[in-house]
């Protein structure tokens, strides 16, 4: 009988060791960090040829806005998009991992991707992760099957819809779309919808601002409007202008273009972007 | 009502015996209340649900009653501290009726009053569970305001309580005129309340819309809503993904 224990191979899943010290720390008074959260408004509709969705831009770190002008629209496939609301870096990071998948997939069977290939990549991924993955998202696209909206939420649940809101405005979003949704809608009345369901958000709601983005697909293709609305311009310029005191004196101006400098070798192929 | 506190404790709120001597948690209780300015007057419109915890217990609670001459009260939250609200007022209205001198309490003294109360009970930490919105006209001039239960009061072209804010709130922040008609403000107030019926889980679809004018308070029979749930994607969710949820 060997006294050394036998080496166990590591069971799969989510290890929650961590879990219980992160506990112990809180208690003892340690205050858990920040994160950069999204706290959003994202919408996805679907009208007559395909999907719309919407998203705005504000980015928050608790009571202060971090980023004004970030995009929550990510892109999946060149038909299908995804709107991330919850912590920036989990909606970015799930978003990024399945969209290479999903490429690879591409090479490998020859053909589109399609909307339920992503959304059963993404449940599965964040349901292994019980949740700590705090990524809400709003997936649409067009394949071979036609228009297809889901939104996951960050336990690995899914709901095939055909309007959807998350986020902190969902609820002001919402109201919009219940009042005035309709089916068969076309693709102005459409995109006009969505950008009342996030203006609703962003002055109704303390975590969303800014712009309005949009995303529409259809069977053609798709069209990314980044910024399609701005109601929330900077409105106050000051006229004069600043003027900088003068510091250090110029004493010569003399340019010399690096090019000369530098001797470039060709070597090898570039990298494919 | 008597609640004694041990003088000598400085834990006096936190034994168990004050904690019976004063409300933790509501028990019954009333989901929003969506309250609008019109042309003439006030429209306020409420459902008729009280709620016990997460069962439909009452389905013919009025959340809407009548202040003396001038004004209007609805409530959200608990029931039977609305009750005990409307004995207040009715001790209220009667030695004001008592004076005899052709004068009459109007909204904005209710309403006073109210903030008084809710702000009151709420430094003795024995609030009355509930979110207060009073209408009323009086004098030609229209007015309507809200107090909360720890005593945040404000008064505003149209109020909403608890979920009516976050779903109701933004429609009429950008549908709201002041020269709303009659038709046009119940049509609105409709708008909201079916909003509402889809996503609060609490509330029910048989509400009552109450007008204040001039002339005096009148509150509609109970009515429904009708709602739609022919959307073609409601028919089969997982076509083209047959097998998936």
């Amino acid at each position: 009988m060997s006294q050394s224990a036998v080496e166990v191979p590591p069971k799969g899943g989510f290890s929650f060791d961590l879990c219980k010290r992160n506990d112990m720390l809180i208690q003892k008074g340690l205050k858990a960090p920040s994160f950069l959260k999204t706290g959003t408004t994202i919408v996805g509709l679907i009208f007559k040829d395909g999907v719309i969705l919407g998203a705005d831009t504000r980015a928050t770190e608790g009571p202060i806005v971090a980023d004004k002008n970030c995009e929550k629209i990510h892109y999946m496939a060149p038909n299908i998009y995804c709107c991330g609301a919850g912590t920036a870096a989990d909606t970015e990071a799930v978003t990024d991992m399945v969209s290479s998948q999903l490429r690879l997939h591409r090479y490998q069977t020859g053909r589109d991707s399609r909307v339920i290939t992503a959304l059963t990549l993404l449940k599965k991924h964040l349901f292994s992760y019980q949740g700590q993955v705090s990524a809400a998202l709003v997936l649409g696209g067009v394949d071979i099957t036609g228009p297809h909206l889901h939104t996951i939420y960050p336990h690995g649940s899914t709901d095939t819809l055909p309007f959807a809101t998350m986020g902190s405005g969902s609820l002001a979003a919402m109201s919009v779309f219940e009042a005035k949704y309709k089916e068969g809608l076309t693709r102005e009345e459409g995109v006009k919808l969505v950008a009342e369901a996030i203006c609703s958000g962003i002055f109704n709601d303390l975590g969303s601002g800014s712009n309005v983005d949009i995303c529409v697909i259809t069977k053609e293709g798709k069209e990314y409007l980044r910024n399609y609305m701005e109601p929330n311009p900077r409105t106050y310029v000051s006229s004069k202008g600043y003027s900088f005191t003068k510091k250090t004196e110029v004493l010569l101006t003399k340019i010399t273009p690096l090019m000369e400098r530098v001797q470039i070798t060709e070597v090898g192929e570039d990298m494919e972007e | 009502m008597t609640f004694t506190i041990p003088i000598d404790n400085g834990d006096a709120l936190k034994n168990a015996e004050a904690d019976s001597q004063r409300t933790l948690y509501p028990y019954v209780t009333g989901t929003s209340i969506v309250a609008i300015k019109y042309k003439d007057g006030v429209l306020m419109a409420s459902d008729m649900g009280g709620s016990y915890g997460s069962t439909l217990r009452y389905k013919n609670i009025e959340r809407m009653q009548a202040i003396g001459k001038h004004s209007l009260l609805g409530a959200s939250g608990e029931i039977s501290d609305f009750q005990e609200i409307l004995r207040y007022l009715d001790e209220l209205v009667l030695n004001d009726n008592m004076w005899d001198d052709g004068n009459s309490l109007g909204p904005k003294e209710v309403h006073n009053y109210l903030t008084r109360v809710m702000y009151n009970r709420r430094n003795k930490f024995n609030p009355l569970w509930n979110t207060l919105v009073l209408g009323g006209v009086k004098n030609g001039e229209s007015y309507l305001g809200m107090v909360s239960m720890i005593g945040v009061s404000f008064e505003d072209n149209h109020v909403a309580t608890g979920f009516g804010n976050h779903l109701a709130r933004p429609i009429l922040r950008d549908e709201w005129r002041a020269d709303l008609s009659f038709e046009e403000g119940v049509k609105l107030l409709e708008k909201c309340m079916r909003v509402l019926l889809y996503r609060d889980r609490s509330a029910i679809n048989k509400l009552q819309i109450a007008k204040i004018t001039e002339e005096g308070v009148t509150v509609s029979q109970p009515y429904s809503l009708k709602t739609f749930w022919e959307f073609s994607a409601f028919h089969n969710p997982t076509a083209g993904a047959q097998g998936s949820w």
